[in-house]
């Protein structure tokens, strides 16, 4: 393990900015957002929940996948060349760094999603953990806890006082460490019990949270008696389908594919899409959603049923961006309680 | 080279065909023949797969492939127009360049379950086109295959698709038997008169066969029915179900009925599989 000072920090995101596009929790306006880092620019670390999650850097927004043209009668297809460039995402909170890995369960399993793939294997994540979980953060009751190395992170970093603590856990990670040797230091057994400390403090401090006892795992998990279940009437009734919870949740991965007619030529690209638009399931015949109901209960049990039974984990990592941003005050931990999901 | 991707591994890159003919079946429904242009079909697939058809800049919409994997140079789609891409479609001139990519979904088991069986094929509508990748699979194959009954219905006669096969190769088969029906009586016409479901239960087939079922969905929840009362079980009838998709992989997440993706995980169930299914489509 390695650790350097707040102060040193600049250098540290030039130095990776050399051959990486960076990738930072920056201070924009009102709020704190995953940007590219430039010099200068307001790294925040201390707010914990960025606007929108870091899956957007494997999985954007918008993202045109191929120039088209017509002439005539015919027709060629241009696939855009990927980007070549690595990036690095630093500051990758534990609960976002898992949403990761449920998207790869998603998009990397056959027939795999090479704009995905390309993305992600072009990615270095450097993880930070969490000292002072805020009250909206539930990723305790997904298994996740707030100092926890994740599957798949390439570093993982923690931040105490006016130092970041800087390990190395994957290949990718070690030669990144190795590029940065000149600006780390090595920790001395302090260091060590302080981390151990915070640890420990973390987890004694996720159990006194207001969604602490929400559990998923108490939910009885019959498929078809959840979807016939009275509830959905109810707790459906205040959602107005805004989507904002798809949007900002790191896990949603429903997507539309549309064409830009630029008069002949154009482009295709597919960009996030919600569910709980009533377009969503829209065809020529009808269409199997027509009631805000109807897809609010797609929207839960998907995360809730469905997948956990095509992969064996909730896609839900509790990072609570939801519960801060839907503006009736309706989220997946009242779900989940009315669902049964609750310790006593 | 043909193909805008350079080794056809991305699904979601179409590749490059032609329309070869355009046939027109009925008012609203025309057969589109589909080659490389190179010639050739543009992949292999199995009776009841599906492929992503696609015309930049109007989009993208997927369809059943109506021609049989048996057909090597070739593929079929028989698409009604009812939206944007099929009305496109349509205005299209032969020998226009389109994208294709699939194939996607499951197919109808016909070198599994239904090897050595009496089929019993049931379509409404524009629903023969799946079904006729199947029906002429087992033509080409059909000695593998017991007795085939078809059950086929339409609004009119002139919603009738696929008429050369339904009048004439079809009937010329080897213990192969179509019974055609139309929703309302009308001049000249001299098969029966009535709906699918209720004529398929007068028609009181023996239930040692498998059945196979597509047309429209209020036609598909009365044949299942109706089979049921004949003394089907569930398990030897195979349907098919349609959602709106996008990717065609299971991934843009808008095709599913509970924990199954009709894209990836159908669009062929079997009855006692859909039964399992929440009631959602």
């Amino acid at each position: 393990m390695k650790k350097i000072t707040e102060e040193k920090l600049p250098e540290l995101y030039s130095h990776i900015s050399q051959n990486h596009d960076l990738f930072v929790p920056i201070d924009q306006d009102d709020s704190v957002n995953f940007s590219l880092w430039k010099d200068g620019a307001n790294v925040n670390f201390d707010v914990l929940k960025t606007n929108t999650s870091p899956k957007k850097y494997i999985f954007p927004q918008c993202e045109t996948f191929f120039n088209f043209k017509s002439e005539g009668k015919k027709l060629t297809i241009e696939r855009i060349k990927s980007e070549e460039k690595p990036y690095v995402v630093f500051g990758v909170r534990p609960c976002d760094a898992k949403s990761f890995r449920l998207l790869d369960n998603v998009f990397l399993s056959e027939p795999m999603d090479r704009l995905y793939e390309e993305k992600r294997n072009r990615g270095i994540i450097v993880s930070m953990g969490c000292n002072e979980p805020e009250d909206t953060c539930f990723c305790n009751s997904f298994s996740i806890l707030p100092n926890s190395i994740q599957e798949g992170v390439d570093v993982f970093t923690l931040k105490l006082g006016n130092k970041i603590f800087w390990e190395a856990i994957s290949e990718n990670g070690v030669e990144l460490t190795n590029k940065l040797s000149d600006l780390l230091d090595d920790v001395t057994e302090g260091d060590l019990k302080e981390i151990e400390i915070a640890k420990s403090q973390v987890n004694e401090k996720v159990k006194e949270l207001p969604f602490s006892n929400i559990d998923p795992n108490e939910i009885n998990r019959d498929l078809n008696e959840l979807f016939q279940s009275k509830i959905w009437d109810e707790i459906s009734k205040s959602c107005i389908g805004c989507g904002s919870c798809t949007f900002v949740c790191p896990t949603c991965h429903c997507y539309d594919i549309q064409d830009y007619d630029g008069n002949k030529s154009g482009e295709r690209y597919r960009c996030w899409d919600s569910c709980m638009y009533s377009e969503f399931t829209l065809m020529a015949h009808g269409n199997p959603r027509t009631t805000q109901k109807e897809r609010f209960r797609q929207r839960f049990m998907h995360k809730l049923v469905y997948y956990p039974n095509n992969f064996d984990e909730y896609a839900c990592v509790g990072c609570g961006r939801c519960v801060g941003k839907c503006p009736v005050n309706m989220n997946i931990t009242k779900v989940i309680r009315k669902l049964g999901g609750e310790n006593q | 080279m043909s193909c805008g991707c350079n080794d056809h591994i991305d699904p979601l890159i179409p590749q490059i065909a032609v329309v070869k003919s355009i046939r027109s079946d009925t008012n609203d429904v025309s057969t589109f023949r589909v080659e490389k242009p190179e010639g050739g079909k543009c992949f292999d697939f199995k009776p009841g797969q599906c492929a992503m058809v696609s015309v930049p800049p109007i989009g993208e919409a997927i369809f059943s492939i109506t021609s049989s994997p048996t057909e090597t140079e070739f593929m079929e789609f028989s698409i009604k127009r009812c939206g944007k891409v099929t009305e496109f479609l349509h205005n299209l001139e032969v020998d226009t360049e389109i994208g294709v990519r699939g194939p996607y979904g499951n197919n109808f088991p016909v070198n599994e379950e239904l090897i050595g069986k009496d089929l019993l094929f049931i379509a409404g509508g524009i629903g023969l086109a799946p079904l006729r990748s199947v029906i002429n699979y087992v033509m080409d194959n059909r000695k593998d295959y017991g007795k085939v009954d078809i059950v086929y219905g339409a609004r009119t006669s002139g919603d009738l698709v696929h008429r050369n096969e339904i009048f004439a190769n079809w009937p010329a088969g080897m213990n192969t038997n179509v019974h055609l029906t139309v929703d309302r009586e009308e001049e000249g016409w001299e098969g029966n008169v009535g709906f699918v479901p209720n004529y398929v239960k007068d028609l009181k087939f023996d239930t040692n066969k498998v059945a196979l079922v597509c047309g429209p969905p209020i036609m598909i929840k009365y044949v299942l029915l109706g089979l049921e009362e004949l003394g089907f079980k569930k398990d030897q009838v195979y349907t098919t179900l349609e959602l709106k998709m996008k990717c065609g992989i299971g991934k843009c997440g808008r095709c599913n009925i509970g924990d199954k993706y009709v894209c990836k995980d159908g669009p062929v169930f079997r009855c006692d599989e859909i039964q399992q299914l929440p009631d959602e489509y």
